[in-house]
């Protein structure tokens, strides 16, 4: 089981636009809600009232900043979950067969009923995406809302994970890179989006689109950028205003 | 092993029932799923106009609120000090026995005596009402701390204002800039906007001295040093009319530019508009050469008219307006420096909006016919649009920001055309649609009309026949004469004071008065402890509703605990703060999905009871029974006009009508069945130029927003600011005290100006500012067990130039002192932010004992409140008064004008400064939290049994 | 990588356990008798019960048989399979040498083998971890199994071979601590990688998800003083290698005879497991796993 299948025709994943995401965790709020009464165990919060509340969460924003030479810092909120790797080291590592990865779509998923809570598999994700759930002692991670994509129970246009359907900006698209003509795959051409630490191998499904280049205003030449003046006193605007009425 | 077999397919719940949610004011529609009764599952409705199935981080964790261990069980009544939350549950009948027992001899005698006040209350329709029927003028809600400068501001100037009340054109705006937003009440619809913008590639500028959140997101940014938009916007006013890049026909059409103004310094009238015999302003027509009613057939006003009658010069607004912003004072070059930028950018700044606005002008194949009977073929649209909120309105100078803001966007031609900006019904709305306040106490007897609304000179202030204010809060008084929301923040302050009186029975509801809703906490906890010599409370009798335990539970004597919003009904009605957008009118209801599982009630419901045995007027019947079972029936039922009620929709015997009918006994059911919200939507001839649209006038009389067209011009002079200067130039018989003269002369100008919101002092050389976190409703999202582990402390946010000066690294603490005090906080560093401001998260430090969390929560120990070192009144300036810290013309709380000195300290053990923990009258929440209603017996995934 | 006590423990003894076991195996020692029965009793003592104190971490370990599952990919599930095939080996040899006299020479060995094999999947399930460079290096199998053989051969009295190993495995670890140092930059993670926004500027952590702690923050990043870094390296050092290795040099060469020899070489090992307790504490301690850059670490 965690050999990993052999690469499938249907890749599911998301792709985040880091250009509109406003950082405001609804993504990571809608995944609690949605996965603590769904898949598997409920994503247990302990000493929830108290002074180290500890979580479980399958989706985090962070936040960081770029200080540039020539001009002024920037912010980008960063969203983080599971990315559903191809060649995922997550699941290779575990002993119990319990992290596998979809043959059919390539979701990653952890079955919870053979997971001993080793937490080997979230040592070997580079990406800080799974987490283990405190109070039930298996291991946590975001499942694609596989629960949701396929469920007939749901209407067609919900049939997409919760936290794509409540990111209020767009930021998040759902959809199958295995083919090009996807929704996604062409926004991941277009964008020409990243892989997160390509250095690790692992081969990421999910892509993040960049933020696009900002403050451009800043650094244009003034000359063609100032308006052309008409009067500079009072007198003379309402001679110009009289002869741009008769214009009119 | 092969892959396990999953289900794939679990059902969602049982049941879903449609409501609005209220983790905060943006009231969007929700879809919760139930199993078994209980809920399990929130998402956003996808038919909703608010939200149209997104859902914000509150929103998603409305189960954890409807769970929250921080709920009130029962009545409880003070039995240990005041502030030290020592009660004893009592019944509800004994609660509202001793609250009538209190109130009926108010009532009868002096209705004044009771102050009733209410925080971000979404009934304000109601809770007014009521308080009209007991009589007292002491009634308003939070908008005067919060942002009654941005609604006062709009509506003087466009009859509407930015807040929740209109929008950008999303689908059509190309340049979109964004003052000092961090969250606001829209909070998914600016998302859902920001979004399209970006998918469409159009530009967003924000000015902000923070770049997190929306700025973060912004092509490009001005890190505004705070307080000073009002100068830069008002410069690029300076560069557009020095250009002539302004919309001469729009101006000459549809605002008051060409209306004609009393132009001799030497009269009684100079700067009032001159008026015919029926009293109609004019101007002159360009066709005839003659003066005409502005609203005349066929009119073309002449923005450059001049007219002598009576030996007087009479001049138009816009020769006023050049004489004012081309004065050299709000070039680029003299105001760059104070706003914190270059003069360069000013100037690009003005060469973008007009490029985006005249050359890549839209135009939208629809005709439509004004109040002057003229037909327009195209609806022409300049694409830029603007949205502000407190960042420029929690100033001492936002209102006349807000003003130049609104000035800057009608120059451009850009509200309510195509790309613009476009309000939401009911507005637009003049001033003069609006009511004015009132305060005429009879005993025994309603208040004479409403309490808050739209003053149009020294004649509509709520003064007593001594001049003093009438109002406890000192709403409508010289002091802040156009304070249409009241003024909250004074209430404690002055009822403690005795100043303009002392009341009774200070009655609030869901308004943290203790925390972190006031200026001063640690002030206002003392006042509201503060006993006299005979050891009696100095504020008599404290009534609060809360549905959580908040810090002011503590500092109440009664306490009526409210539903969480799961549990009872609501309504956002279009006679208050409806769900309106910009295409249609609308409204919604929240009703009981669950029932409550404690002995609460829902507020507006203990209302109909207590206004009931209290005998008020319009709550009992003929009989002397009590005419409102409770708000539901209320909802259904109250007739404000004939056949205008709280909800629009589905009125008339059968629900056949719309806006007007008559009351429908199933109008509720019916609004369950349609998602909890109704939307009439605006025939396509009408969605834009909504004030001179008499297609749009025409719907909105049949949709009931009002009773006959209300056309008007936008008010780039405001006549009702010139009254106020004319009054303290000495003319009229409502004269202001003379300490206030000047100040009204200088500050109540009836063209958008600058002043400094407060005095430059060496000794505090930054701005303090709070930011609303996305994931965070004030206090009460800590209670929240998902929410507060996103927000669980707050550092205060320093720009670089601070942090090296300092010597600041990671971990540090400082110690932070304004003129009213000091507190002790984590730092942490930030560069994307102004070089003279910090900034934190607002409202992340909680009491301890507050909230049912422990007392070690971090929230409690190293959280923290700004509020400590702001003040309700300015420091002394010698002059023997203390001045409010308030904005001149609204009493706006001038929140964001504190200023700050900085300095390393070594950490203490918590952040200071620190209080007592309360006991907590709800205990503290349990340790661990796992939520799941239990397996889907579909599931092979989950164990039999399994919690 | 937060050193947590039961992981540490496991490693360590279970090391120390399975070294012992490799030399018992090749009948490098009294295997017979009473001497024979408390080798290997202790041998299994330390084997099993680091065994055992790994199961201390596990979320759910009554589920524990299923980690014999996965032999083809995950060096856990073969750690899993080789210590239950070594222990069952060596326990089946133990048996007859001790109780029945009887060499198994063909056992023994293959016993040992299985034991050396289990110290290199103990080492492999680190190794492999390109997640955090520090380990991903030969270095540390070789130094895993170094230490096994060095503390095996001082229990079981070799006491020439077992200075040997004491320096070999000294080398070895100034070797992974030298490589260690520079294998995060060779990684090549960097917050650029790790957020495709590399390029652009000086990027910074501005705020973390959530202001509370969490498990991978938990588990995964640890910091720790260099300066406490350094002192503890210079135990560890001496206490792992350079220590025993001279108290066995001095015992081999006959300088302690008798019970001087006994009681220099119990403190030897007493001396020789408190440095690979806290080598091994280092191990976890200095370990930066690469999700720490999404938290503002190592950049
Ligand atoms: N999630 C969430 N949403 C909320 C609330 C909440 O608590 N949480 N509260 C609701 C309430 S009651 C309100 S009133 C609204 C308020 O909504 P906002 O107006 O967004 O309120 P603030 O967070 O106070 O944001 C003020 C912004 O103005 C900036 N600012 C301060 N001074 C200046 C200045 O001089 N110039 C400029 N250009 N910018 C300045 C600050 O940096 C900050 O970004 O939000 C509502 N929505
Ligand atoms: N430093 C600083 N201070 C500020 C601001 C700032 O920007 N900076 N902003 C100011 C502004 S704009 C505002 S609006 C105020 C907001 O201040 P408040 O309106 O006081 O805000 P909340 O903390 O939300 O407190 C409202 C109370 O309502 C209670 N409540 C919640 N739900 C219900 C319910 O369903 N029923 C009842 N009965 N009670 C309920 C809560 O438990 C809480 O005690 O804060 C102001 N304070
Ligand atoms: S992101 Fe991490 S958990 Fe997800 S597949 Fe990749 S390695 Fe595994
Ligand atoms: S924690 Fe569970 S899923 Fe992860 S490696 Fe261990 S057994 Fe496998
Ligand atoms: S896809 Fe589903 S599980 Fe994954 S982050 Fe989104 S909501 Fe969470
Ligand atoms: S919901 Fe969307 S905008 Fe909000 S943090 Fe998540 S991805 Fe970003
Ligand atoms: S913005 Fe969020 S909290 Fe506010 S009403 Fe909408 S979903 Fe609820
Ligand atoms: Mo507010």
């Amino acid at each position: 089981m965690t050999q990993l299948p052999p690469a499938s025709d249907k890749k599911l994943g998301l792709v985040i636009d880091l250009d509109i995401c406003v950082g405001c965790h609804a993504c990571v709020i809608s995944c609690k809600g949605w996965n603590t009464e769904n898949y598997g165990a409920p994503l247990s919060d302990m000493d929830a009232y108290g002074e180290n509340p500890v979580g479980s969460f399958l989706n985090r924003v962070h936040s960081f900043e770029i200080e540039l030479e020539d001009g002024p810092a920037q912010n980008v909120h960063f969203p983080k979950s599971c990315l559903h790797c191809e060649t995922a080291p997550c699941v290779t590592v575990c002993p119990t067969g319990a992290s596998y990865k979809r043959a059919e779509d390539g979701i990653v998923l952890v079955n919870e009923e053979a997971c001993i809570g080793c937490g080997l598999c979230a040592w070997a994700c580079p990406y800080g995406a799974r987490e283990m759930d405190q109070a039930e002692g298996v291991m946590k991670k975001c499942t694609l809302c596989v629960d949701r994509i396929y469920n007939e129970n749901l209407a067609a246009e919900d049939q997409i994970p919760a936290c794509v359907r409540s990111c209020p900006t767009g930021a998040r698209h759902f959809g199958d890179f295995g083919d090009p003509n996807s929704a996604v795959s062409q926004l991941v051409a277009e964008r020409e989006a990243v892989d997160l630490m390509p250095e690790q191998g692992t081969k990421p499904v999910n892509k993040y689109l960049l933020p696009r280049i900002k403050d451009r205003w800043l650094d244009q030449p003034e000359a063609g950028d100032v308006l052309p003046v008409v009067a500079e006193e009072p007198e003379g605007f309402l001679k110009w205003l009289d002869k741009a009425l008769e214009k009119l | 092993m092969a892959e396990p077999l999953l289900n794939l397919s679990p059902r969602p719940s049982d049941e879903v029932r449609q409501t609005t949610c209220y983790m905060c004011a943006c009231r969007c529609g929700i879809n919760v799923h139930l199993k078994k009764g209980k809920p399990v599952y929130i998402e956003g409705n996808r038919d909703h106009p608010v939200n149209q199935g997104v859902l914000c981080a509150k929103g998603s964790a409305g189960i954890m609120q409807v769970l929250a261990p921080s709920r009130l069980q029962q009545p409880l009544k003070r039995v240990g000090p005041r502030g030290s939350g020592e009660f004893e549950p009592v019944s509800w009948e004994e609660a509202l026995q001793l609250a009538t027992g209190w109130l009926a001899p108010l009532h009868r005698e002096n209705p004044e005596k009771l102050a009733f006040f209410t925080g971000r209350d979404q009934s304000q329709s109601f809770t007014s009402y009521w308080a009209q029927a007991f009589g007292t003028p002491n009634y308003a809600a939070h908008g005067g701390f919060c942002s009654v400068n941005m609604a006062a501001g709009g509506i003087y100037t466009m009859g509407g204002a930015f807040w929740e009340f209109g929008q950008p054109d999303w689908d059509n705006t190309k340049l979109f800039m964004l003052f000092g937003v961090a969250e606001d009440h829209d909070s998914n619809p600016i998302k859902m906007g920001i979004g399209k913008l970006k998918a469409r590639g159009a530009r967003i500028i924000g000015v902000n001295p923070v770049r997190s959140g929306y700025n973060a997101v912004a092509d490009d940014w001005i890190g505004i040093t705070p307080g000073t938009d009002g100068l830069l916007i008002l410069a690029l006013v300076h560069c557009l009319m020095a250009a002539g890049k302004i919309d001469l026909d729009y101006l000459s059409r549809w605002t008051n530019a060409p209306l004609l103004l009393n132009d001799d310094p030497g009269s009684p009238d100079y700067g009032l508009f001159l008026r015919d015999a029926e009293g109609n302003k004019l101007v002159i027509d360009k066709n005839t050469g003659k003066p005409a009613r502005w609203d005349a057939k066929g009119v073309r006003p002449d923005l450059n008219g001049q007219l002598q009658r009576d030996g007087l010069t009479h001049r138009t607004v816009m020769a006023r307006m050049a004489a004012k912003y081309l004065d050299p004072a709000y070039a680029p070059e003299q105001v760059a420096e104070r706003c914190g930028l270059q003069p360069g950018q000013i100037r690009k700044l003005a060469a973008d909006l007009a490029r985006t606005a005249f050359d890549e002008a839209i135009e939208i194949q629809q005709s439509w016919t004004d109040f002057r009977g003229e037909t327009h073929e195209v609806m022409v649209g300049r694409p830029v649009s603007f949205h502000a909120m407190r960042g420029i309105s929690a100033h001492a100078n936002g209102f006349q920001t807000c003003r130049a803001l609104h000035l800057l966007q009608i120059l451009l031609g850009a509200v309510e055309v195509p790309g613009g900006f476009r309000f939401k019904p009911p507005y637009p709305k003049p001033v003069s649609a609006h009511p004015k306040p009132h305060c005429k106490v009879t005993p025994g007897a309603p208040l004479d009309g409403p309490h808050l609304g739209y003053v149009e000179g020294p004649d509509d202030l709520c003064l007593k026949e001594d001049g003093s204010p009438a109002r406890i809060d000192k709403a409508y008084s010289w002091e802040n004469p156009m304070s249409a929301h009241g003024l909250m923040h004074m209430v404690i302050s002055n009822a403690y004071a005795g100043d303009p009186y002392p009341v009774d029975v200070l009655f609030l509801y869901m308004a943290n008065m203790s925390w972190n809703s006031s200026m001063n906490s640690g002030g206002v906890m003392e006042m509201l402890t503060a006993t006299n010599a005979d050891g009696s409370y100095v504020i008599p009798k404290i009534i609060y509703s809360d549905a959580y335990s908040s810090e002011m539970v503590a500092y109440a004597d009664l306490i009526l605990p409210d539903t969480t919003y799961l549990e009872r009904h609501d309504c956002i009605s279009l006679l208050d703060r409806p769900i309106s957008e910009a295409d249609a009118a609308a409204d919604a209801i929240r009703w009981p999905v669950i029932e409550p599982d404690r002995d609460v009630r829902g507020f507006q419901s203990v209302l109909c009871d207590l206004g009931a045995r209290l005998g008020l007027q319009g709550f009992v019947k003929e009989d002397g029974s009590q005419k409102y079972a409770d708000y539901a029936d209320y909802i259904t039922h109250h007739e404000r006009r004939p056949g205008i009620g709280p909800l629009a929709g589905w009125r008339g015997k059968k629900g056949e009508k719309s806006g007007r009918g008559e009351v429908n006994e199933t109008q509720l059911q019916t609004y369950i069945d349609n998602g909890s919200f109704f939307t009439a939507h605006i025939p396509q001839e009408a969605l834009y130029f909504k004030p001179w649209n008499k297609a749009y006038q025409d719907w909105a009389v049949e949709t009931g927003l009002y009773d006959a067209p209300q056309f008007y011009l936008f008010d780039l002079w405001s006549e009702p600011l010139r009254r106020f200067q004319l009054a303290a130039e000495g003319h009229g018989t409502r004269q202001p005290p003379d300490h206030l003269r000047a100040r009204i002369k200088a500050q109540l100008d009836p063209l958008p100006l600058w002043y400094a919101p407060q005095e430059e002092t060496a000794d505090y050389p930054y701005h303090a500012l709070t930011q609303r976190p996305m994931a965070m409703y004030h206090s009460w999202g800590t209670q929240n067990a998902w929410l507060r582990q996103i927000h669980g402390i707050n550092p205060l946010y320093l720009p670089e130039q601070i942090w090296q000066e300092k010597g600041f690294a990671e971990g540090d603490w400082a110690e932070v002192t304004s003129p009213h005090g000091s507190i002790t906080v984590p730092v942490a560093r930030m560069a994307g932010l102004n070089s003279k401001t910090v900034w934190t998260w607002n409202a992340i430090g909680k009491r301890k004992g507050a909230w049912a969390l422990d007392e070690k929560a971090p929230e409690a120990s190293k959280g923290f409140l700004l509020n400590h070192l702001i003040h309700e009144l300015l420091p002394p300036k010698g002059d023997g008064l203390r001045w409010a810290n308030s904005d001149p013309v609204t009493g706006q709380a001038a929140w964001f004008d504190l200023r700050v000195a900085i300095e390393k300290t070594e950490p203490p053990a918590e952040s200071q400064p620190h209080f007592p923990p309360q006991k907590s009258p709800v205990g503290r929440g349990p340790q661990t939290v796992r939520q799941q209603s239990g397996p889907d017996q579909q599931s092979p995934q989950k164990k039999a049994g399994e919690r | 990588m937060n050193p947590a006590p039961s992981v540490i423990i496991f490693t360590v003894l279970s090391g120390l356990g399975f070294g012992m076991l490799f030399w018992l195996g090749l009948g490098q020692a009294e295997t017979g008798g009473m001497i024979g029965f408390w080798l290997f009793a202790m041998a299994f003592i330390l084997s099993g019960g680091g065994l055992l104190a790994s199961t201390f971490h596990l979320g759910n370990p009554q589920r524990f048989w299923r980690a014999f599952s996965q032999w083809q990919t995950s060096w856990l599930s073969r750690e899993a399979i080789l210590a239950v095939a070594a222990l069952g080996l060596m326990g089946l040899f133990g048996l007859r040498q001790v109780f029945f006299a009887q060499d198994w020479v063909w056992l023994g060995r293959a016993g040992a083998g299985l034991s050396l094999l289990t110290v290199l999947a103990t080492a492999m399930i680190y190794s492999q971890l390109k997640t955090v460079p520090r380990w991903n290096q030969p270095g540390t199998v070789v130094l895993f199994i170094l230490l096994a053989l060095a503390g095996g051969a001082l229990i079981t009295a070799q006491a020439g071979l077992a200075a040997g190993l004491f320096g070999l495995a000294g080398l070895a670890q100034l070797w992974v601590w030298y490589r260690g140092g520079q294998r995060f930059a060779e990684a090549g993670s960097t917050l650029a990688s790790a957020t495709g926004l590399g390029g652009r500027g000086q990027l910074r952590l501005f705020e973390p998800p959530h202001t509370g702690r969490n498990y991978l923050l938990d588990e995964m990043v640890y910091r720790i003083g260099r300066k406490h870094a350094l002192r503890l390296r210079v135990i560890a050092l001496l206490g792992m290698s350079i220590l025993p290795a001279a108290i066995m040099l001095a015992s081999g060469a006959g300088l302690l005879a008798g019970g001087a020899g006994l009681l220099a070489a119990g403190l030897a090992g007493a001396v020789h497991l408190i440095g690979v307790f806290a080598a091994r504490w280092l191990f976890f301690a200095e370990a930066e796993h690469v999700v720490g850059l999404y938290y503002g670490r190592h950049s």
